[in-house]
């Protein structure tokens, strides 16, 4: 029927550009932003700019922690490479040694990252405390003890 | 039994069920080594999300049911489950953004776990709103039916995001090829089933609620004793459009 077919091809036609559309924008732009983060190896491995904004994610190193006035420092490891990240600002409450966490932020020269956003990264394992009592787990940071 | 009497019954168990998570989830279930008290909306958040993956997939179903049978009345159950699902999912996003502050650090992030929920969430908005396009309710249902089949893929995208990319969100602990053994204490495991158990049963006591109302908006108005005869008129409906 021609009266209705009319809006049936504009439908159709509406459905191909949405679906090229969505073609475009997960060739191009998702391609490098489905990446949430980049691993110590990975950085190691390519040139590092200093004005380039990176995430970075992996374990904190047990017993890497140094929490000063303001900041804090620690080693940012996925077992075969390690950056040392000297974080801005105070960490989140749930913030541990072997736990993993996001920083982002700038290298600057060849070893250090400079994080201005610290972001803890849970693991999928939930446990009580057993028995003992609870403490804050925030008391922990800064122990040196691994 | 009486439809009006199942949905009694449903909304006595829901309420039964929802009274067991407060005590397991808030006073027998202990706090998280690590996370704390913030661990608890666990209980909540994730009987949430996979309520709303349940009535996705509900409306996958229904959707399919309707295109095969063009009856209104799987067009109805479709519409239910979609708001059921549209409503838990934003549900679930706000109650992760509260769990997210106190454990992440942040409200929010752009990983692919939160992007593919917020695209599911929109596409079921979609989904509703498409079904208010055209004035003849057949149109309406088949086209919802088919953004209603096709939304369908967003369930295991965002199922499956935390295992495919790289997310800030951890991965799954229960579902999962290897089950929840030894990622998670028995007693919290009881306390998440029984959260999911309870938003099962008041999902679907809402859901037949909504029905109800839905079934009786569609149905023609009753003719009041002493009126005029209404005159009775055929809607006869062309095939091809």
């Amino acid at each position: 029927m021609t009266r209705t077919a009319r809006p049936r091809t504009r439908l159709v036609v509406v459905g191909l550009v949405s679906v090229a559309a969505l073609g475009v924008l997960a060739a191009s732009g998702l391609q490098d932003s489905l990446v949430y983060y980049r691993t110590p190896s990975e950085v190691a491995a390519r040139p590092r700019s200093t004005t380039q904004r990176v995430r970075l994610g992996g374990l904190v190193q047990r017993g890497s922690v140094r929490e000063d006035a303001g900041s804090v420092r620690f080693v940012l490891t996925d077992g075969a490479a390690e950056v040392v990240v000297l974080h801005r600002g105070d960490p989140p409450g749930v913030f541990q040694e072997g736990q993993g966490a996001l920083v982002e932020g700038t290298f600057d020269g060849r070893r250090l990252f400079r994080s201005d956003l610290l972001v803890v990264r849970h693991s999928n394992e939930y446990q009580g405390a057993d028995g003992e009592t609870y403490r804050p787990p925030d008391a922990a940071v800064g122990a040196a003890t691994p | 039994m009486s439809r009006g009497a199942v949905e009694r019954v449903l909304g006595v168990l829901a309420a039964l069920a929802a009274a067991a998570l407060v005590v397991l989830g808030l006073l027998v279930a202990p706090p998280d080594a690590v996370q704390g008290q913030a661990q608890r909306l666990m209980y909540v958040h994730v009987p949430a999300a996979w309520v709303a993956y349940l009535a996705f997939a509900a409306v996958l179903v229904c959707s399919v049911a309707y295109l095969v049978r063009r009856d209104l009345a799987w067009d109805r159950r479709a519409q239910a489950a979609a708001e059921l699902g549209v409503g838990l999912t934003g549900l679930a996003i706000m109650l992760g953004s509260i769990w997210g502050r106190p454990v992440w650090g942040v409200w929010w992030t752009w990983d692919p776990r939160l992007v593919t929920t917020v695209v599911l969430l929109l596409v079921y908005v979609g989904y509703l709103g498409v079904r208010g396009l055209a004035v003849d309710a057949h149109v309406n249902a088949r086209r919802a039916a088919v953004v209603g089949v096709a939304g369908f893929v967003n369930v295991p995208l965002v199922h499956f995001s935390v295992v495919w990319w790289r997310t800030l969100h951890q991965p799954p602990t229960v579902l999962r090829p290897a089950g929840p053994a030894s990622a998670i204490e028995p007693v919290m495991l009881v306390a998440l089933l029984a959260g999911v158990v309870a938003f099962t049963l008041g999902a679907g006591w809402l859901y037949l609620r909504r029905l109800r109302v839905l079934a009786r908006r569609a149905a023609p108005p009753p003719v009041s004793v002493g009126a005029r005869p209404v005159p009775s008129v055929t809607v006869v409906r062309g095939d091809g459009e």
